[in-house]
This record gives structure tokens, C-alpha cells and sequence, in this order.
């Protein structure tokens, strides 16, 4: 193999700041270039394709609300999973939490569509939240009580929530009205949120989105359980050490990405959706987890990537009424965007040497 | 002839030289020292003639033959073996299997053969060894026998051992000793690193010393005087003034922390199971617990700051009963703790010195009342350590693995320290810290100890053991040998002490009297 690859891997000194930052950065122009060469392979000029995809979505303020009612859910989830992720607890369940916070939410949308009061609304979205919460609670207690791995369980929790909510909108929650399609009735407006400009979709839970940024900001910055939260997710035996409460943080995470995942559904269906469908969620809870990842688990950084993976949802249908390709291109540019940060992140803690020349990995000593 | 000749060596890394223009010559046949600090270039120099690392400048005569060597592979094929500090064994392998891995492929992979072969090796150095043991099921120094036997199997021409004793009993220095004395007398090289100077003195025909990764003197250790050596190793500007004062004789004195009747259940194939350990710690005394790696000690602790818990009467703080309570609960009640992993348990790597203050010191005010980090208070409280223990580093916010050993337990101690515990407990205090850190950290340890609190001190380092301690003992496979004041066990004692034979002739009677004298206390 030497004489092949004139190039070795050596670990770094000490992690790269540097190519922290610049990772993302990387992983967006090679999923770029490998987009482009995409479309090319699919017979179309790549810059067109590409500026159908990453502009032409934005080049008018309707394109620009429609981004913020995707960002929405998308930094709603993310923040909550950027807790669990700081602590290590690799909550894979954002996705379920949203779809039961959507049926739960959904559900008593629905039980109070007679129900003409201004508290119909706080009601639909507390209980969204709290069914989110009540998912994510499964998930703890499995992690807590029996030390079950979080990401087999809340992956298989994705798939009961997603099932549920099928069941439910084919079975009991089916609007009689609805000519047997696997719908719910519409929500009364007494249970839909407030519409930020009539022209358009877009609604207050961006706000609520923002807010989430600024208390989960808030909270692992200046409180002492998000520094415990911190420590355990950095060095979970200084955190035995320290004495902190390894289990009562595992809940409290899980908790809180449950509630802000299960408010983002509810915020969906209450929102631009206005109904239960199967459909309520295309993958923002799995999305979430790319947004993250994208913003270095930084709240900013997070706003940016949340962007940006919202913009390309809207390039998928773009692409789709323009140039007839599929629209699970969304899926492709998303893969490749994880798939490639990834793979830049292997330069955080490595590097490539020329073979030859010699250096040292160890410390002086 | 010279078995190896080292000249002009000099190896960078970024931000710091660990080798500059360092010569090295040991002759065939030759017990010879390497001596130095911490970070002064031993390990960099050692990995360099292992061929693990390579030299940016200088050259390396092997047998009078100018020579590069490829890498750890190429210089085990020209007769080089090395003991690491740190075993590179397979726990759950035999001896024999672990040796057979090691040996070159080509080498006829007939098992019998190798375990007639690794029987009379180890018998004829006088290190005997089981060839079917598996590895987890002996003591630290069989293993560290393992790893000699596997290098001597090989027709070793220079064995490098880095800080071999550090691991072992007095007994076992003995006898490790005189396999290495009957090695160079058939004309086998030995380097020998370490940083304790009796041994080299004993040991050794000749020694080199580093300092700051220069060679700052060679000498005949056997002729040298002891402070002459360490002033090489040390330089000019650290006090070497080990004058530590012995504590006012106890028996007036309150019991801070008691032990009862300890026992716990090994959590693990590779832990120690406790049985029935039982002492007291005194205000205003230091109890050094010694005793090899691995005999229960961590779990001792483990007990003692809450990090695994016991029956309630077990563990007793001021006598108010702890063993059911976590650490956070028990440092409310004044413990302190200072553990042996400096990083990934003590200090958080990637965290700064002031987010590492708050890792433990936030009962001490640090915290407001809704559960906000009041940021100033922690910096100052930082500070406060940083400047108190003389911690050498960039500022509150560097992070915890950017210090050198000694200056993150001078801030891990510091930190403790501040926070006024009256039980301090402390695991391998100076282990791998430098000699100025080291005197700093024991006169801390006695300051503390003179302000009232009870003092726990568990250690490898016999020396330091009987430097700083008032009362002194040594656990063994998980069970506490008599304890006696420092002045009434004699080193040979505790080394019998340490390898678990407790009813030594020496001390039977003093210690019946001691453990009656124990029991009268805890009843008052």
C-alpha cells in the first residue's frame, strides 16, 4: 500500500480549532461538487440544477417564510438534541417525540374542535409537549432502570410513534367526513396558530424555535445543571466524582429534548399542516440530528445549519416541479452533507503527513 | 565496546524540544541510569532508541555500526527489548499466549516448546513464572515478569526498562534487582530510567541525567552525592528542603474518618473484593495506607468519597453515618478528595481551569441560589488556587490537559485544599509529578494536617510514605494490615505487610495492642 498512498495519517497533537471550524465548511462545497456531478449524471447542467436547488427557493419573500416555517421544527428539535448530545446521550428519538407530541397534540385539537376559547391553544400545545415529554420518558426510564442503549431504543420508539400515529389516522382519529382518505378532520382555528402575515404559512412557532435558542443557550452557558450536563457528556467519571446525579441528568435531557421535540410536531400540525396525516413529519427529527452536528453544537451555528438543511427541503420540491427529478433528492444532499462532515471531522483530530517526512505524534515528554 | 552510542540526538515536537543534542553511551555489559524529572526527555529518548520515534538530527552507533533504526520491529530484531511502564499484556490470555504474540512470526508456534522455553528462562533469572497462568490473575510484578521473559527470549543484547520498580514491594525490587546484576554480568546492557535515587545508587554502574531535555551531567551514581545528583536533575532554582515535621502524639484527638468492618464484593473480574478493613483517621494526623496497585485501594476510595456506596455504618464521617450517601452529599460533610487520575476524573481535559473549579468546589458559594454559576466567583476562586499553589499556567481558561502533571495537581489539591475539608483523602499524591511539585504538594498536605483535618494518604511511594506520614499501614488483596505510628514499622515490615503476610514475628504483639487501643476509641 506505501507506494501507492504517499500520504499517512498521523494524529494531532491536540485537537485542530481550526479545522473544527472549518470542517462544515468542507463538507458543504464537497457535497456541492458531488451534487453537481449528480445532476450532470442525471442530464442536467449542473450550475442551473444547483441554483434551482440552493437560490431559485429563495428569491422571493414566499420562499423565505416557507424557510422559516421549516426551520422552525427543525431548531426546535435540534436544540433539545444538542443538550443530550453534550451529555453523550445519543438520542436518536427526536423524530418519535415529534410525531407523538403531533398526535397528542392532534388528538385533543380534535377533542376540543367544539371548544371556542382563547386557552384551547396553550392547551393543544402543552399537551403536544407533554405527550414529546412522556415519549422521551420511555426512553430514560429503559436508560436508567435497565441501562438500555438509547439509540437501539429510541430508534425503535421512532418506529412504535410513527406506527401509532398510522394507526390513528386510518383507525380512530379518521375524519368521517374525509371520504376515507387517512386524514383527520381539519383543526379548529381556535387550535391553530397565529399566522405571522396572512399572505403566507408562516406562524409564531419560529418564535417559539427562537426562544428555545436563546433558553437552551442560556441554560448550558450560565446554569450549573447544563455545566453538569457538559461534564458528564465530556468525562462522565469526573462527573461520578464531582458527585453530580448521573441519572437525574440523563432524565432531565431526554426530558427536555421530548418537550421541544413533541412542541415542534404539535407546532406542525396546529400549524401549517392543520391536520393529522401520516405525513406530519419529513424527517425533521432525523434532519435535527445533521443540524447539530452542522452547527458544532452551537446555538448559532445551529441557526445557520438549520437553515441551510430547511433550504434543502424546499430545493427538493424545487427541483421536482422544475426539473422532474425526484424530490428524495432532499435525502441524497442531507446524507451527503452528514456523510462528508463526517468525514472532515477525521481532520479535527488527524492529519495527513507526506510519507517520509518525519514527525512525532506522542507529547515531549 | 560500546553497545550503543547516541550522539547529538535532538527531536522537536510542536512547542517544545523533548531531546537537544543529547549523547548517550552505554557500554556492553552496563547497568546504566538515565535520571530525570517528568518532561525532562526520558521517555522521548528511550522511544527514540526503541525506534518508535524518529531524531530530526544526530546519529546512533549500534555495536560500533553507524545505524537507523525502522521501528520497534527492527530494533527488537537487533536485540533491543523494552519493559514499558505500562504492560502491553492481554489480560485475559495466558503467559505463555501472551509471549507467543509477540515473538516474530516466523518463530515455530509450537506452544509446549515455548512453555519449557519460558520455564527455564524465568527459573534461571530467578523470576519464576506459571507459563498457563492467565495474565489478570497475577500481581503486578509477575506481569512486569512477563514482559522481562519476553524480551530475554529473544537473545536481548540491551534491555531498557522505563520506571520498573514504581509497581513493586521492596521484596520484589530485591529480587528484580538481582536478575538484572546476573544479566549484566553476562554481558547483556541494561538502561535503567527512573527517578529514584537510591535505586540508581544501588543499581547502577554509571548515570545520565536529563534536564529539560539536555544531558545535565553524567556521574557514577555509587560515588556522587545523592543532593549533587538531584541538583542536576532538579536545577538550581527548586528548594530541595524535604523537612517535614512529625504531628504531636495523638491520643487526645477526635477520629474525622472511621472505617468499620468494610467489606464489598469485586464489581468485576479485574477488581479487588474488600474484606472486613476497618481503621480510623485522627484529626490532625496523615494516615498513609501503602501497598502495591490493585489491592483493593481504588475500591477503598471508591467507598470512602461515595462513588460506590456501602452499609451506612461502614463508612462514618465526624460520626455521622455516610456509607449510604453519594460524593456531592459526603463533601457537604467535609471530605476532600483528590484522586489518582488526574485527567478523566479529577480534571475534565477539554475543560478550563475555571469551568474545572467549579467541578468541585461549587458548595463553596459558587453557585447562586436558582442554580446560576456565578462566573466571577469562579474565576477568582480559580485564581485564588493559581496563585496560592504556584500552578504554572496560561490563565483561568486554559484547559485542564494543557498542564504539565505536577501543575494540575497542584490545582486538583489546590482545589480541594480550598475548600477547608477536615477529611482529605488523596491517591498517589506526587505519582509522576516533578521533584518541586512534589516537596510543594507534601508541606501542603502537612499544613492541612496542622489545621485539624484527618488525612488519608494512599500511595505506592514508600519514601513519601514515611516522609510525610504519622500513621502507616499497607493493604494486601483487599485486606488492611495492622496500622502503627511511623516510627515503630520498620521498612521491612511494611514490605511484608504490603505482600499480605500480617502476623509478621516483628510487630505481633504491638499490633494486638494497637487494634485494642483502636477498638477502645471508636466505643468513646
Amino acid at each position: 500500500m506505501s507506494f501507492l498512498m504517499p500520504l499517512r495519517i498521523e494524529k494531532r497533537a491536540s485537537d485542530s480549532q481550526v479545522m473544527a471550524v472549518l470542517s462544515p465548511l468542507m463538507a458543504m462545497i464537497l457535497t456541492l461538487v458531488t451534487g453537481a456531478a449528480v445532476f450532470a449524471s442525471l442530464g442536467h447542467a449542473p450550475g442551473e440544477a444547483l441554483y434551482t436547488f440552493f437560490i431559485l427557493p429563495l428569491s422571493d419573500v414566499y420562499g423565505w417564510t416557507e424557510l422559516g416555517v421549516k426551520v422552525a421544527p427543525l431548531l426546535l428539535c435540534a436544540m433539545g438534541l444538542m443538550v443530550c448530545f453534550k451529555a453523550k446521550i445519543w438520542n436518536i428519538g427526536a423524530e418519535g417525540q415529534f410525531i407523538i407530541g403531533a398526535l397528542g397534540g392532534g388528538y385533543l385539537a380534535l377533542e376540543l374542535a367544539a371548544f371556542e376559547s382563547a386557552w384551547a391553544l396553550p392547551l393543544v400545545l402543552f399537551f403536544g409537549a407533554s405527550c414529546g415529554l412522556a415519549w422521551a420518558a420511555l426512553a430514560a426510564f429503559l436508560k436508567t432502570r435497565f441501562a438500555a442503549n438509547e439509540i437501539l431504543t429510541t430508534i425503535m420508539l421512532n418506529y412504535i410513534a410513527l406506527n401509532l400515529l398510522l394507526f390513528a389516522v386510518h383507525g380512530p382519529l379518521k375524519d368521517p367526513d374525509g371520504y376515507s382518505f387517512p386524514e383527520s378532520a381539519l383543526f379548529s382555528d381556535f387550535t391553530m396558530l397565529p399566522l405571522i402575515s396572512e399572505d403566507y404559512r408562516l406562524n409564531i412557532s419560529v418564535f417559539f424555535a427562537l426562544a428555545a435558542v436563546a433558553i437552551i443557550w442560556t441554560l448550558m452557558a450560565r446554569t450549573f445543571i447544563g455545566f453538569q450536563i457538559s461534564v458528564l457528556g465530556e468525562d462522565a467519571s469526573a462527573a461520578r466524582f464531582a458527585g453530580f446525579k448521573e441519572k437525574r441528568l440523563v432524565w432531565f435531557s431526554l426530558l427536555v429534548c421530548g418537550a421541544l421535540a413533541g412542541l415542534a410536531g404539535v407546532s406542525e400540525v396546529s400549524g401549517p399542516i392543520g391536520q393529522l396525516n401520516p405525513y406530519v413529519s419529513p424527517g425533521y427529527g432525523y434532519t435535527a440530528i445533521i443540524v447539530v452536528f452542522l452547527g458544532r453544537m452551537h446555538p448559532l451555528g445551529m441557526v445557520g445549519a438549520s437553515m441551510l438543511l430547511a433550504l434543502t427541503y424546499m430545493g427538493g420540491e424545487m427541483v421536482q416541479m422544475d426539473l422532474s427529478l425526484p424530490k428524495s433528492i432532499t435525502g441524497l444532499f442531507q446524507g451527503m452533507l452528514l456523510f462528508y462532515l463526517l468525514a472532515c471531522d477525521f481532520l479535527i483530530g488527524y492529519r495527513f503527513v507526506a510519507r517520509g517526512h518525519l514527525t512525532g505524534a506522542s507529547d515531549g515528554s | 565496546m560500546n553497545r550503543i552510542e547516541l550522539h547529538n540526538i535532538t527531536k522537536r515536537y510542536p512547542g517544545c524540544i523533548a531531546n537537544q543534542s543529547v549523547d548517550l553511551v552505554v557500554a556492553a555489559g552496563e547497568i546504566h541510569a538515565l535520571l530525570g524529572e517528568n518532561g525532562a526527555g526520558k521517555s522521548t529518548l528511550m522511544k527514540i532508541i526503541y525506534g518508535v520515534v524518529k531524531p530530526d538530527a544526530g546519529h546512533i552507533l549500534w555495536d560500533g555500526q553507524a545505524i537507523a533504526i525502522k521501528g520497534a520491529s527492527h530494533a527488537r530484531d537487533l536485540g533491543i527489548g523494552m519493559v514499558f511502564q505500562h504492560f502491553s499484556l492481554f489480560e485475559t490470555l495466558t503467559v505463555a499466549e501472551n509471549i507467543s504474540l509477540s515473538l516474530p512470526p516466523k518463530t515455530d508456534a509450537n506452544m509446549e516448546a515455548l512453555k519449557a522455553r519460558i520455564l527455564s528462562v524465568s527459573e534461571r533469572y530467578g523470576m519464576r513464572l506459571d507459563p498457563d497462568r492467565q495474565v489478570h490473575s497475577l500481581s503486578v510484578g509477575e506481569q512486569q515478569r512477563v514482559e522481562i521473559v519476553r524480551c530475554l527470549l529473544q537473545d536481548v543484547k540491551l534491555l531498557i526498562l522505563d520506571e520498573p520498580t514504581s509497581v513493586l514491594t521492596p521484596q520484589e525490587v530485591t529480587v528484580l534487582f538481582r536478575t538484572l546484576a546476573q544479566l549484566a554480568a553476562e554481558g547483556c546492557s541494561i538502561l535503567f530510567i527512573s527517578h529514584k535515587l537510591d535505586e540508581v545508587r544501588a543499581l547502577c554502574d554509571t548515570a545520565t541525567i536529563l534536564r529539560n531535555g539536555k544531558v545535565s551531567g553524567d556521574c557514577d551514581p555509587k560515588v556522587t552525592a545523592t543532593s549533587d545528583i538531584a541538583r542536576l536533575m532538579v536545577g538550581d532554582e527548586t528548594p530541595l528542603n524535604e523537612n517535614y515535621v512529625k504531628a504531636e502524639p495523638l491520643d487526645s484527638r477526635v477520629s474525622r474518618l472511621m472505617v468499620k468492618q468494610l467489606s464489598a464484593r469485586a464489581l468485576d473480574a479485574f477488581s479487588c473484593p474488600l474484606r472486613d478493613v476497618s481503621f480510623d483517621v485522627k484529626s490532625g494526623e496523615i494516615l498513609g495506607i501503602a501497598g502495591v496497585a490493585g489491592n483493593g485501594q481504588e475500591e477503598l476510595l471508591n467507598l470512602i468519597s461515595g462513588e460506590q456506596t456501602s452499609a451506612a455504618s461502614s463508612v462514618l464521617f465526624d460520626e455521622v453515618q455516610v456509607g449510604r450517601l453519594g460524593p456531592a452529599e459526603r463533601r457537604q460533610l467535609g471530605l476532600g478528595f483528590v484522586p489518582e487520575e488526574r485527567l478523566g476524573r479529577g480534571a475534565v481535559p477539554n475543560m478550563s481551569l475555571q469551568d474545572n473549579t467549579l467541578l468541585t468546589a461549587y458548595q463553596s458559594g459558587l453557585l447562586s441560589a436558582g442554580g446560576w454559576v456565578q462566573t466571577n466567583r469562579v474565576v477568582s476562586y480559580a485564581r485564588s488556587i493559581i496563585e496560592r499553589f504556584n500552578v504554572k499556567t496560561a490563565g483561568v481558561s486554559a484547559p485542564a490537559k494543557s498542564l504539565s502533571g505536577g501543575n494540575l495537581q497542584k490545582f486538583i489539591l489546590g482545589r480541594e485544599i480550598l475548600q477547608n475539608p477536615t477529611i482529605l483523602v488523596c491517591s498517589h499524591p506526587t505519582w509522576g509529578v516533578d521533584i518541586g511539585a512534589a516537596i510543594l504538594i507534601r508541606h501542603a498536605l502537612i499544613a492541612l494536617r496542622d489545621q485539624g483535618a484527618a488525612v488519608l494518604v494512599v500511595s505506592e511511594d514508600i519514601d513519601e510514605l514515611y516522609a510525610i506520614s504519622d500513621r502507616i499501614g499497607a493493604i494486601c488483596d483487599g485486606r488492611l494490615s495492622p496500622i502503627d505510628s511511623v516510627s515503630k514499622v520498620s521498612i521491612g515490615q511494611l514490605g511484608q505487610w504490603m505482600a499480605g503476610d500480617f502476623n509478621g514475628p516483628e510487630l505481633s504483639g504491638v499490633t494486638a495492642a494497637s487494634q485494642q487501643n483502636n477498638e477502645r476509641e471508636l466505643s468513646v
